[in-house]
This record gives structure tokens, sequence and C-alpha cells, in this order.
């Protein structure tokens, strides 16, 4: 038994088949308690009033935004060395996800951020090298649209990949430095996990994870989807012949 | 040695005959520059501060404007298939058609900056500063372009993919180089952002053509 079984797409299905019900019955679970128990259950912040009830979308979104970058780094890295064609679709499936917590990222950010700094948008290195995050997802996305053949464009779309990893996480760093050039000191500190009591701290463990079982849940599902694509295609070309 | 002093010949003989490529890349240069006192209009110490960033970003724009040119002619008339077909290493190649790309786009923009600095009444301290950086910063350019255009060599309608594919990763040089000029017009500590600077180009150079020639492999293959 090992992981490449998982390769074959007839395993794959079978087994996400399988598993993609009690994926999504957590990821709903976990969502609905962790929600209403942080929007309903806690005290409002000192400071923050309501508005920090924000942070249960905000930073669990956040979070998955990156990963979901690393999921299709490494998921074009497996189809690059092994070529396992689910491997590439995971890597297609994960972009729309990915880009969507991104933008959800930003948009509650700038609701968050509008009563907070008054302003909804600042040119924080976080909030930009996000933007940046969001336009390498569009980037990557498009190469895909773009190229008819499968199997080139999964070719291709992992040399963006790769490419498109070090130059986002160059670019992270490169922020810092700008933003830092241009206002010493006047930078927001955003690391809220410091100063987030128990209170707040249990319901976003809880819907961090109803956000990761979710995106697994749209990954699982867009994979398969993809799969069947293929398959239909197949057969479609099977019936002209 | 012949084979690549040949190629970059070919190279260079094609971008100053056929087109006017090189002289291209310098008008659309020279008219983003003027374009920008219409923008913000004729304010001496407003344009004195965005100069750095504007002759910067207009510099990425002129150079962006060439790059889909740089394998598309040869990719569809089978040049490239039988250049791949030679001893040299296709990795070889792409950094000598990057490398004269540069040659004919970003260094010109690198020698007329300081002139269009004088338009934008960019501060004194800033010119030399101005012309190392573009020296130093440009090269990236063009490498880093070289992928983006491997990578939409055989697509319809490329030039609009090219340039989402190619800008995000232009982020990190363009902070260094402009941070470069906009610390010198100030008086600050240059040298920072232009061993940054330095550093991303040294990077681009050693490992753009090896995923620029792996995307042209996959578009013959």
């Amino acid at each position: 038994m090992s992981i490449w079984e998982y390769a074959n797409p007839v395993r794959f299905m079978r087994l996400t088949g399988k598993v993609l019900p009690w994926i999504t019955a957590l990821a709903i679970g976990c969502l609905a308690v962790g929600l209403i128990w942080g929007f309903f259950f806690t005290p409002e912040a000192e400071n923050f009033g309501s508005t920090v009830k924000i942070i249960y979308i905000h930073v669990p979104a956040a979070t998955l935004a990156i990963n979901a970058w690393g999921v299709m780094f490494v998921a074009s890295l497996i189809w690059l060395i092994r070529r396992h064609h689910v491997s590439a679709l995971v890597a297609k499936a994960t972009a729309p996800v990915g880009m969507t917590l991104t933008l959800i990222a930003l948009i509650t950010g700038a609701i968050w951020g509008e009563p907070m700094w008054g302003t909804y948008w600042e040119w924080d290195p976080r909030l930009t090298s996000f933007m940046v995050l969001f336009i390498f997802y569009l980037g990557y996305m498009a190469l895909w649209e773009a190229i008819d053949e499968p199997d080139k464009a999964a070719d291709l779309t992992s040399v963006l990949a790769m490419v498109g990893t070090v130059f986002a996480v160059i670019s992270r760093y490169a922020v810092n430095f700008w933003n830092q050039g241009l206002h010493q000191g006047a930078s927001l500190s955003l690391d809220k996990e410091e100063h987030v009591s128990d209170v707040y701290y249990q319901p976003l463990l809880l819907t961090m994870a109803g956000f990761f079982f979710l995106f697994m849940a749209l990954v699982f599902l867009r994979t398969r989807t993809e799969i069947r694509a293929r398959r239909i295609k197949a057969l479609q070309l099977q019936e002209a012949n | 040695m012949n084979a690549t002093f040949a190629v970059l010949t070919r190279e260079l003989r094609l971008a100053l005959r056929s087109g006017g490529g090189a002289g291209l890349g310098l008008a659309f240069f020279l008219i983003v520059v003027m374009l920008i006192p219409f923008g913000v209009g004729p304010v001496p110490h407003l344009l004195a501060q965005i100069a750095p960033g504007t002759l910067w970003i207009a510099a990425l724009l002129a150079c962006l404007l060439s790059l889909d040119r740089l394998f598309q002619a040869d990719f569809e008339d089978g040049t490239l298939d039988i250049l791949t077909l030679s001893p040299m290493p296709l990795e070889g190649l792409v950094a000598i058609k990057a490398f004269a790309h540069w040659l004919t786009t970003g260094l010109p923009l690198v020698i007329a900056a300081p002139i269009l600095g004088i338009t934008l009444n960019l501060p004194d301290s800033a010119y030399w500063w101005l012309v190392t950086s573009l020296a130093v910063g440009t090269p990236a350019l063009s490498f880093l372009g070289a992928i983006g255009a491997a990578l939409t060599v055989g697509i319809r309608r490329g030039g609009l993919l090219l340039s989402l594919l190619v800008l995000p990763l232009y982020i990190p040089t363009l902070i260094f180089g402009a941070r470069c000029v906009a610390a010198a017009s100030e008086g600050m500590d240059v040298i920072p952002a232009f061993q940054l600077l330095a550093g991303v180009t040294l990077l681009t150079l050693a490992l753009t053509p090896i995923a620029a020639a792996a995307a042209l492999r996959m578009h013959m293959r």
C-alpha cells in the first residue's frame, strides 16, 4: 500500500467518493458550530467592538489561501516528476478555490479595516502581498485556459507554479522592504494571534478546521469533476471514430 | 563559443534590421514618460518625487512590449526546432536570446533614462543611481520575460496573457530598483536596495534559462 496507488484515477475516484460526504459533513458541522459560537456567544472585544468577529472568516480564509498555493506547488511538482494525471488535475482544481479564498481574505480584511483603521485599503505589506498572490492565481488560471492540449497545459502551468512560488516568496519579502522604506514604524501590527484571548481562540480553531475541511471537500469535488470531464471527452472521441 | 557568437549576431541583426523592435521600445518609453506630466500636472516638485518610480515603471512596460517576439517568429517558422537539434543546450540559447533582447531593448532604455529624468525634474544626486540601477535591473526584466515568452509561445493572442504572467514576476525588481533611485534622490543610503536588486538579477540570470528552456521543450514535445 503506498500513496501513489491513488494516482490511479479509478482508485482516486473510489476513495474520494467514499470520504467526500464525511468531509463535507465535517466542514458543515465545524463551520456551523464555530461561526454560531463565534458570532453569538463570544463577548465583544474592548477596543474592537463586534467587528472582532470577522476574525472567524478572515483568518481561516487567509491561512488557507496561502496553503492552497502550497498544494498547487506540491501537486505540480508531483506532475513534473512522476506524471500522474490526477496530480495535475488537483493543481488545476485548487487554483480557483485558492483564488476565492484570497479574495475572501481581502474583502473581509477591507470590511474589518474600515472601522478599525478608518480605511478600506492600506498599502501594508500583508495586504499588498495578498493582492500579489491574487494576481498569481489569476495568471495561473489564465494559462490553464489558454492551452488546448491538456498535457501541455499541465506541463506549462507546473513550470509557472514553480517560478511563481519562488517569486511569490521573494515578493513577500520585497514588499516588506518597500513599505518599511516608505513609512518607517508606521505599519500596523496584524499579528492578531498574539492578542487573541481564549474566548475567541476556541471558536477560531473550530472555524479554521471547518475551512480546512471545506477546502478539502471543494478540491476533491473539483478534481472529481475534472476527471469525469476527461472521461466524457475520451468517450466522445471514441464515439466519433 | 563560435555558435554563441553566431546566434547572438543573428539575434541582433534581426532585431535591428527587421521591424525596428529596438527603436519601438525606446519610443514607447519616451511616450509613457511624456504622458505622466499630462496625467499628474506640470508640478516640478511632484514630478521630482514620482520620477524614480515613473522611470522604472516605464522601462518595465517598454521591456514587456517586445517580449512576445522573443521566441514567436522562430517557433512559427521552425527555426527553433533546428536550433534545439543543434549541440548547443537550449538553456544557453534562451540565455543568448534574452541577452540579445536586453542589448536591443534594455540597454537603450538605460542610456535614454537620464535624459528623460531631466524632463521629470529628477534631483541631481539620483542620476548615477538611476543609470546604475537600470543597468543592473533591466537584464532581470529580459530574462524573466523569457519565461513568459516561452510559456506563451504557441498561444494565439498570447500578448495579454504574457503581461499577466510576467508583470507579477517584475515586482521585486521594480521595488528594489525604484527604491534605489528614490533613496539616492532623498539622500538616503542606497546600498541595501542596490544589493537586493543585484541579488534578484543574479538569481534570475541563473535560474530563468532553465525554466524557460523547460517550457520551450514542452511546447515542442
